[in-house]
């Protein structure tokens, strides 16, 4: 099982390769109430002091809680926008995202509304790419339909590594982070271990769990055949 | 001068107090109350001991001082050429002007008038100099009015504070005898210039002397009331829809702006309709800003607000909020820098979300969680000493705890297992606990304090965890558990 660094496998969001630019991502909690999404996409952010502009619809203020600063930590300021409706959500990302003094802009959106198409993802991903100003949206309780995001996350949060000093206490966060759609590169399985000292993300093949990969291949077979 | 907006009646000494070195000290006092004799500069403990009944309110000097600003600009009514003068009155030059009235007696009167329609007592005075118009106005006669060559006789009987000096200088002309300006004329002019030669213009009655009587030149320098800055737009036919004119009105609106070195906060768009009706919008910006693009463009959805009714015929844009702006390049290709770009961003969402959408949040010194965090305006700036975080927190709080139900408890630690949001969750670690006691100088009596633990269920979900209060703490029953926040 060997370590991969971040900027070598996965598509640039965050610190980027040359030639990556920032992009439309779109993360897909696998439990609603789960800030694994949330820390996943902070740990993806450029290393500068921008400012994040930080968009929520109601339910998910509501279901998820708010983003808490005392977590989240001051490197970034936050600009939050608490508004009730999904289309209002993507009117004030995509108006964000006019503005390059932003690090980036991150959009949640409960479930499926229907302001939340096609066209309206490929407006958001493009307008990202002519800012260079990474996009993300958190879809929480949604089901993972077309969409023209440039990379589709699905992220679980897993036990987590055992504490240094304390084993009966939780550790560092792991998450189970799922490529399943990239433009940019090859969709893949990661066990994600979030080193929250050095705010860095260590990722190891998710090839470890013996029976999840044995039932799987095993499907793969009959659907081929 | 005393407001009489919605004045207490006349019968009830009122004082209006300001913070002295050694507490609270009188600073304007009503005619009732300087009858019982409470004077200004009193210390407001001592004036009670005199008059028991007194009532006091504070004062507002910075808010006084606005509203003379104003009333200056409101006297050019009388004349054109019109200045505060000090805390507590107005010069106006009304040299020429008098005549237009009928005199300067009746020039008076109209003026006192006028004051009382405001709701304000005034004491006037005509002089030939400022100096002797000072004084007569606050120690001579009611609507004095001193001729050219009358100065000299007029201030004589006046108190020497009349001379406006400081009060060391009029306590030291006390002591020497000179308790009116006669007997400051009076004394020879040459011992006046020994005693007082280095002392300053405040502190030096022969020069103050010398302006009241009109041998040393004090200008009335009058301040200019900012020009409106305007832009409209004469329309043939009424119209029902100002949209097409907006670019127009904006660009020519933000021409005079840039030629006058200013940026605006607010723009008033208004429509005179052709019924004599007005309707008006107003947007508001972040920062001041000349550009007529953004102006334009936080128009987007307001103007659908207008009601047209039969048309209108007149459409003007006023700048608001007019403050001075440096034009700055700070790049050599001439663009803006990136700053300007998120305060147009903010004013776009705040234009159409509402002010209080768009927040910043900030990080406040309290343990309890959810006091530590407060929602500042978005552009504002980041208060000196942020509060540090010491322990771990969790990514996201709800803004109202949900309870749990406990299936298994531990006397020690988090519950084993419980129930929320109708799934089983167990726990199979956690951390804590760390306890939050309430802060008694902000919450209700009986506010029980918080054990937090950060807990792992079995599937991997980091949740924190609160106990409520504990068992025989004697605030309430069984203690509660609840789910506060998730942890990345």
């Amino acid at each position: 099982m060997g370590v991969l660094r971040m900027q070598q496998k996965m598509a640039g969001q965050g610190e980027r390769p040359a030639g990556m630019p920032h992009t439309l991502a779109e993360v897909f909690p696998a439990n609603p109430s789960d800030a694994s999404a949330t820390g996943f996409m902070l740990s993806r952010l450029p290393r500068t002091n921008a400012p994040i502009l930080w968009v929520q619809d109601r339910l998910s203020r509501k279901e998820a809680g708010r983003p808490a600063l005392a977590g989240i930590g001051l490197r970034h300021p936050i600009i939050m926008v608490d508004l009730s409706r999904a289309a209002d959500v993507l009117w004030a990302m995509e108006d964000g995202l006019r503005c390059r003094a932003l690090a980036a802009v991150v959009g949640e959106v409960w479930g499926d509304p229907p302001a939340l198409d096609f066209t309206a993802t490929k407006r958001l991903a493009m307008r990202s790419e002519a800012a260079d100003v990474s996009c993300w949206l958190i879809r929480r309780a949604a089901s993972p339909d077309l969409s023209a995001a440039r990379d589709r996350w699905r992220i679980a949060s897993l036990p987590s590594e055992t504490h240094p000093h304390d084993a009966q206490s939780p550790g560092d966060p792991r998450w189970a982070l799922d490529l399943f759609r990239s433009r940019r590169s090859k969709p893949g399985q990661w066990v994600a271990t979030h080193e929250r000292a050095a705010d860095r993300l260590h990722l190891a093949a998710a090839t470890g769990d013996r029976t999840l990969d044995e039932s799987d291949g095993a499907a793969r077979e009959r659907a081929a055949g | 001068m005393e407001r009489q907006g919605n004045a207490p009646p006349d019968d009830i000494p009122v004082v209006l107090a300001r913070e002295g070195h050694h507490g609270p000290v009188i600073h304007a006092a009503n005619r009732k109350a300087r009858m019982d004799g409470v004077h200004p500069g009193a210390r407001v403990v001592d004036m009670r001991a005199i008059c028991p009944e007194l009532q006091v309110e504070y004062a507002d000097p910075a808010g006084d001082r606005a509203a003379l600003d104003r009333l200056v600009l409101w006297a050019r009514r009388f004349c054109p050429w019109t200045a505060r003068d000090g805390e507590d009155g107005i010069i106006l030059d009304t040299t020429g002007s008098d005549h237009l009235f009928g005199g300067e007696a009746a020039m008076l009167v109209e003026m006192e008038t006028q004051l009382s329609l405001l709701g304000l007592t005034a004491r006037l005075a005509v002089a030939p100099t400022w100096g002797a118009a000072w004084a007569l106005a606050r120690f001579g006669p009611v609507r004095s009015i001193c001729k050219a060559d009358e100065a000299y006789f007029k201030l004589g009987p006046l108190p020497v504070a009349g001379l406006r000096l400081n009060s060391d200088t009029v306590l030291l002309l006390r002591r020497l005898g000179l308790k009116t300006i006669g007997a400051v004329m009076d004394v020879p002019r040459l011992s006046l210039t020994r005693r007082f030669v280095k002392a300053g213009l405040d502190a030096n009655p022969l020069m103050r002397l010398d302006q009241a009587l009109g041998k040393l030149a004090e200008p009335v320098s009058s301040r200019d009331a900012p020009p409106v800055i305007r832009a409209t737009a004469r329309l043939a036919e009424p119209i029902f829809d100002p949209t097409p004119h907006l670019p127009d009105l904006c660009e020519d609106l933000c021409d005079q702006l840039k030629a006058a070195g200013l940026g605006c906060r607010a723009l008033h768009l208004v429509v005179y309709r052709t019924d004599g009706d007005v309707a008006e919008v107003t947007v508001r910006t972040s920062a001041p800003t000349r550009d007529p693009a953004h102006l334009h463009s936080l128009f987007r959805d307001k103007v659908d607000r207008i009601n047209p009714g039969f048309g209108f015929d007149l459409i003007t844009l006023a700048a608001g909020g007019v403050e001075e702006i440096a034009a700055r390049q700070t790049r050599l290709d001439g663009d803006s820098d990136d700053d300007l770009h998120l305060t147009r961003l903010i004013d776009r969402l705040s234009a159409k979300f509402g002010a209080r959408s768009v927040t910043r949040p900030m990080l406040h010194q309290s343990h309890v969680p959810e006091r530590a965090e407060a929602a500042l305006a978005a552009l504002a700036e980041a208060p000196e000493g942020q509060a540090v975080v010491v322990k771990e927190r969790p990514l996201r709080l709800l803004d109202h705890p949900e309870e749990v139900r406990v299936l298994y408890a531990v006397p020690e630690g988090p519950p084993a297992q419980f129930v929320w949001r109708r799934q089983t969750h167990r726990v199979a670690r956690y951390a804590g606990p760390e306890r939050i006691a309430p802060e008694w100088w902000k919450d209700r009596p009986g506010t029980r304090l918080r054990d937090y633990f950060k807990v792992e269920d079995a599937s991997g979900r980091r949740l924190w965890l609160y106990r409520e209060g504990i068992l025989g703490d004697g605030r309430g029953q069984e203690p509660r558990w609840f789910v506060h926040g998730f942890f990345g």
